[in-house]
């Protein structure tokens, strides 16, 4: 087996892409994959890829298709569905055009609601379904099983039916196994009018701690109250020996105002020093903040970037309709060359199977890695809507009312004015007393 | 305001306040103290009622039936605590895991300004255990806590297996929208402190902690449970929190509807609901409940771990499972599903909990007084401060009016007068006395290591004894300062400074009756009647007594009677006095762990303040 599959790439190298010789594309092609991976977690996930490359409709049904079933894809942790489209030259002039269709959906399979506290699986107990008959349409119908972990020994784990073939691949810088299973083998499906396929521990697991991958990340607000906070983002490096450059990427809107010279990343309890920042403070109203920093990650540490922000106040019209239920805050993107593993050879996209596609490779000593953390909700201060009108009114007329009257009383003193009677007569009178030294009238 | 700027009318009025000064106060404490004893009857009680519509039209079916989980969870985690005489973490990570949970640990140490008699602890560590579990489909950005909080003897193991079996009932149902993190912290409300702080990454009361590894987005929530036997026969509720903070009253309404609806029955401040609010009794029943609330929320201690949620603007409370000799019992799968429909509930909002009252009194369960209808009690009393210094800025300005210009119209002269005898006799008492306040606040924590090396008494006895030494010192000190006096004007110095403190005690009321009502009003209603009724003439020994029995030490004293009183459980003298010596080492002791604010506020405001009256008392 393991001599049938270069052999097979090295067929498929000759109809690859840009090819002179792609004259004859295959037309009307439809290629179907399931691939079938645990996660660090303890889950299962699960991806589908239709590929089909069509010049007129096409309708189908049966294939791995059977499969999707509404009401078990939406009783699962995350799912995600992607549609790409693109014009595939039919000849070398390019003079007609093929389209092709990718449709991918990668579901994670809860294992411990699925599995009721175990880790097996089967397809029936995934998706309440198993596969009966191959799409007739397709050219090429796979179902891939990751038997990377378990492949070793044999004893642990089982996997239902036993592959007939193999296949390696170097999958985000490890080497990967997975078991075959093509529909389109009349073998395959006729044995047992279905195909079911299921993973049995033999033992139970023990508890060892998930191979994790070497970069994640987590992100969270710390400090409380609604002045003042702070934007902490958690990077792991968990590769044992190799240190890589990590560029984060930060988009804050303007409404919190971060103090940039806050900004501190410790990576085991030294500072660490950024090789490049790029900052464009926000503008009120126009645009959000943008922190860019290209930092180094020690091999095998925690980096912890963070910077404090001050919650600013909105006008009220700006708030959205539920502003008690705080407001969302962007995930970090970050960017990595994680170095591998194992050096990755060069892929060829045609013959390889779909899902290799869901993994470029940049070059053989590295693999991209572009991860996001969680959104954030921070609460801004945030008046109560119910009160504004009677507020204002109060405020208004408190203020109106008594401040001038209150300032004046305890700015002054009264004195009471005589009124003048007596006019000039009596001012004549009051000389003459003065003159006379006799208190005035 | 015309009125006040005409002086004839001014002066018309002034002469009114000065005549009928006396009978204006106490009209006015009366009527503040029956404003606050009617809060009780139903025209100012109301029946509450959901605000937020999310939590109310939505009826949810609770599920749980795990029980027998829930028991036998309880019977191993107290097996296993027997066994390793503290939390058992390996087993609690075990056994979340087990049911599905995300779990990571948190260590933490502290160690307390003096040992904790109560508790028995000085230096603590301990580890807390909490799991989370993930919402399907969603980015964790909100999240709701369970905590159960356990402390150094055995109680709360049934608490404990109740949580575990509620978390793997949670875990197979996939309609969760927020991450529910599972806390079970060591040490009570210090793990819960620990936990809370490192959760926000803040750190307010010196706690060494450990990091933590997992987050689940900001918390809109919590409920702790507190519950020592697989039967109980009523669930208590406990809303007050540090410094007297309360939890939105929809989460309370929240807790009343799962209690009507599962048939539970509901205690506040262990004290049954009133049936009938028709006739005297429900509202006595209800001031009773009403009373204790107020000694609970004016102590300014956390009445539970939720209290500490509230700093972090988390609504929690508490519940508490009693179980007394009352006939019928229910399981733990009652309270099982009540713990579940809150939940459920919980995780429909779309908001923070906002809409309800955040400052209210509660004589029932089912019945609040609101802000808008309590605040007037404590108004009515400030007020008679207000009239008193009033009286005698006036006094002030008429005899410094008769001095100087004789009987002539000088409206201008009365000022400096008053202005000169105030500020040079002023500086001296009001300094002393705040030193003297300074005083209580530092020594006592300071000095209890050279206290204990001279006298025969440990740290916790050293510092409280410090306490009540210094508290007494200061009613010997002040009276002495008063000599730089001008000797022109014997009347004027004691009334310029009974003037201040008056005006200061009116402040520090006021601000106090804003943030924690049941604090202001209770000091208010003991301090104010010395406070007006203070001078140096008339009944002094009579006068002296009314003063030390009404101070901040004689308040919280006749405050833990009345508590116990109400509790139905009297004190004894001995056992008051005790119990007492107990407080005063708890509330400062709150102080430095939790950042309780009642020590600093007693030492720091009120205490110098109750000092200027007894220095304005002894004034010679």
């Amino acid at each position: 087996m393991a001599a049938a599959m270069p052999l097979a790439l090295v067929v498929l190298l000759l109809l690859g892409p840009g090819g002179p010789a792609r004259a004859e594309s295959p037309r009307d092609s439809l290629r179907e994959e399931l691939v079938i991976t645990p996660l660090p977690s303890g889950d299962v996930a699960a991806t589908f890829q239709f590929r089909i490359r069509w010049d007129s409709e096409l309708q189908r049904e049966g294939g791995l298709s059977v499969l999707l079933k509404a009401d078990r894809l939406f009783h699962t942790r995350y799912h995600s569905q992607a549609v790409h489209i693109r014009p595939i030259c039919r000849n070398a002039r390019c003079t007609s055009i093929s389209w092709e269709l990718r449709q991918t959906l990668s579901v994670v399979f809860d294992a411990f609601i699925t599995g009721q506290g175990k880790k097996d699986w089967s397809l029936f107990r995934m998706f309440s379904r198993t596969l009966t008959e191959p799409c007739p349409l397709a050219s090429e119908s796979r179902v891939y099983v990751d038997i990377t972990n378990y492949s070793q020994d044999n004893e642990t784990v089982e996997v239902n039916p036993p592959p007939t073939t193999t296949y390696e691949d170097v999958i985000l810088g490890t080497r990967r196994t997975y078991a075959v299973y093509d529909l389109l083998d009349t073998a395959m499906i006729n044995n047992s009018r279905n195909l079911n396929l299921q993973l049995k521990w033999k033992k139970p697991p023990e508890n060892e701690a998930p191979p994790v991958p070497f970069l994640h990340a987590q992100r969270y607000v710390s400090g409380y109250g609604l002045q003042k906070g702070e934007l902490s983002t958690l990077l792991y490096n968990t590769h044992p020996y190799r240190a890589f450059p990590v560029l984060l990427l930060d988009s804050v809107p303007w409404y919190l105002r971060l103090y940039v010279h806050t900004l501190t990343i410790t990576s085991k309890g030294k500072e660490n020093k950024p090789s490049y920042i790029h900052y464009q403070p926000a503008q009120d109203r126009l645009q959000p903040h943008l922190l860019e920093m290209l930092i180094q990650l020690p091999a095998n540490s925690v980096t912890k970037v963070s910077i404090q922000f001050e919650r600013a106040l909105l006008k009220w019209t700006e708030y959205t309709p539920d502003p008690n239920h705080g407001f969302y805050i962007s995930p970090s993107v970050l960017s990595a060359l994680v170095p591998s593993m194992v050096a990755a050879k060069p892929v060829d996209w045609e013959g390889s199977p779909l899902f290799n596609t869901l993994f470029p490779v940049s070059d053989g000593s590295s693999y991209f890695v572009r991860l996001y953390t969680e959104p954030l909700l921070v609460n801004l201060p945030t008046p109560d809507f119910s009160m504004p009108y009677n507020v204002i009114c109060l405020t208004c007329t408190v203020v109106a009312v008594c401040y001038g009257s209150f300032y004046n009383l305890l700015t002054r003193t009264f004195h009471i004015e005589e009124p003048s009677t007596g006019g000039l007569a009596k001012r004549l009178a009051n000389l003459i007393r003065r003159a006379r030294g006799v208190p005035p009238l | 305001m015309g009125l006040l700027s005409d002086p004839v009318r001014r002066r018309a009025l002034a002469r009114l306040v000065l005549r009928l000064n006396a009978p204006l106060c106490v009209l006015s404490y009366v009527a503040g103290i029956a404003w606050f004893l009617a809060l009780a009857f139903p025209p100012l009680t109301q029946r509450t009622y959901m605000s937020e519509n999310a939590m109310g039209s939505t009826m949810v079916e609770e599920q749980f039936v795990g029980g027998d989980r829930a028991r036998s969870f309880a019977r191993d985690f107290a097996a296993y605590r027997r066994k390793s005489g503290a939390l058992p973490v390996a087993w609690l990570e075990r056994t979340m895991r087990s049911v599905g949970l995300e779990v990571y640990t948190q260590s933490f140490s502290r160690k307390l300004p003096f040992p904790d008699e109560t508790h028995e602890r000085y230096m603590v560590s301990g580890t807390n255990v909490y799991g989370i579990l993930r919402a399907p489909r969603a980015a964790s950005t909100e999240s709701l806590v369970f905590t159960v909080p356990c402390g150094s003897d055995s109680t709360n193991s049934q608490a404990v297996g109740l949580l575990l079996a509620l978390a793997a009932h949670f875990r197979g149902q996939i309609y969760w929208a927020k991450d529910i993190i599972f806390l079970v912290t060591e040490h009570d409300l210090l793990g819960t402190e620990a936990w809370l702080e490192a959760y926000h990454d803040v750190n307010v009361t010196g706690m060494q902690s450990s990091p933590l590894q997992g987050w689940a987005g900001a918390i809109q929530a919590a409920v702790a449970l507190e519950l020592s036997s697989d039967v109980v026969t009523s669930l208590d509720v406990a809303v007050e929190g540090l410094n007297g903070q309360l939890p939105n009253l929809d989460l309370l309404n929240l807790f009343q509807t799962f209690c009507q609806k599962g048939g539970l029955l509901c205690t506040l401040q262990g004290k049954l609901q009133p049936q009938d609010w028709t006739s005297l009794d429900g509202p006595l029943q209800g001031l009773q409940t009403l009373l204790l609330m107020v000694l609970q929320q004016a102590s300014g201690r956390p009445h539970g771990p939720h209290g500490l949620f509230l700093r972090y603007r988390v609504e929690a409370l508490t519940l508490r499972g009693i179980n007394s000799f009352r006939q019928y019992k229910y399981d733990l799968v009652a309270v099982g599903k009540a713990l579940e429909g809150m939940f459920r509930k919980l995780n429909h909002l779309l908001e923070r909990l906002h809409q309800s009252f955040f400052l209210y009194l509660l004589p029932a369960l089912s019945r609040f007084v609101s802000i808008g209808l309590y605040m007037p009690a404590a108004g009515f009393l400030l007020l008679v401060l207000g009239l008193k210094a009033l009286e005698l800025w006036m006094q002030l300005h008429e005899a410094g009016v008769g001095l100087e210009a004789g009987g002539g119209p000088g409206p201008s002269a009365p000022l400096p007068p008053a202005q000169g005898v105030g500020l040079a006799s002023l500086v001296a008492p009001l300094l002393v006395s705040q030193a003297m306040g300074l005083a209580l606040y530092i020594l006592p924590v300071l000095g209890q290591h050279v206290a204990t090396q001279h006298f025969p008494v440990g740290e916790a006895e050293a510092v409280v004894l410090t306490l009540l030494a210094i508290y007494v010192a200061g009613l010997a000190l002040p009276h002495n300062t008063h000599r730089v006096v001008s000797t022109q004007a014997p009347d004027r110095g004691w009334m310029a400074l009974k003037l201040v403190a008056l005006i200061y005690l009116a402040l520090q009321l006021g601000c106090i009756a804003l943030t924690n009502f049941s604090l202001g009003f209770l000091l208010a209603a003991t301090m104010v009647p010395a406070a007006a009724l203070t001078e140096p003439h008339g009944p002094r020994p009579l006068y002296a007594a009314l003063l030390v029995l009404t101070g901040p030490a004689a308040t919280l004293l006749g405050s833990l009677f009345l508590w116990r009183e109400l509790q139905e459980a009297p004190l004894s003298i001995a056992e008051g006095w005790q119990l007492f010596l107990a407080a005063l080492a708890q509330g400062v002791l709150e102080h430095y762990t939790y950042g309780a604010l009642l020590f600093p506020l007693l030492a720091l405001g009120l205490y110098p303040c109750w000092l200027l009256f007894w220095n304005v008392l002894f004034w010679k």
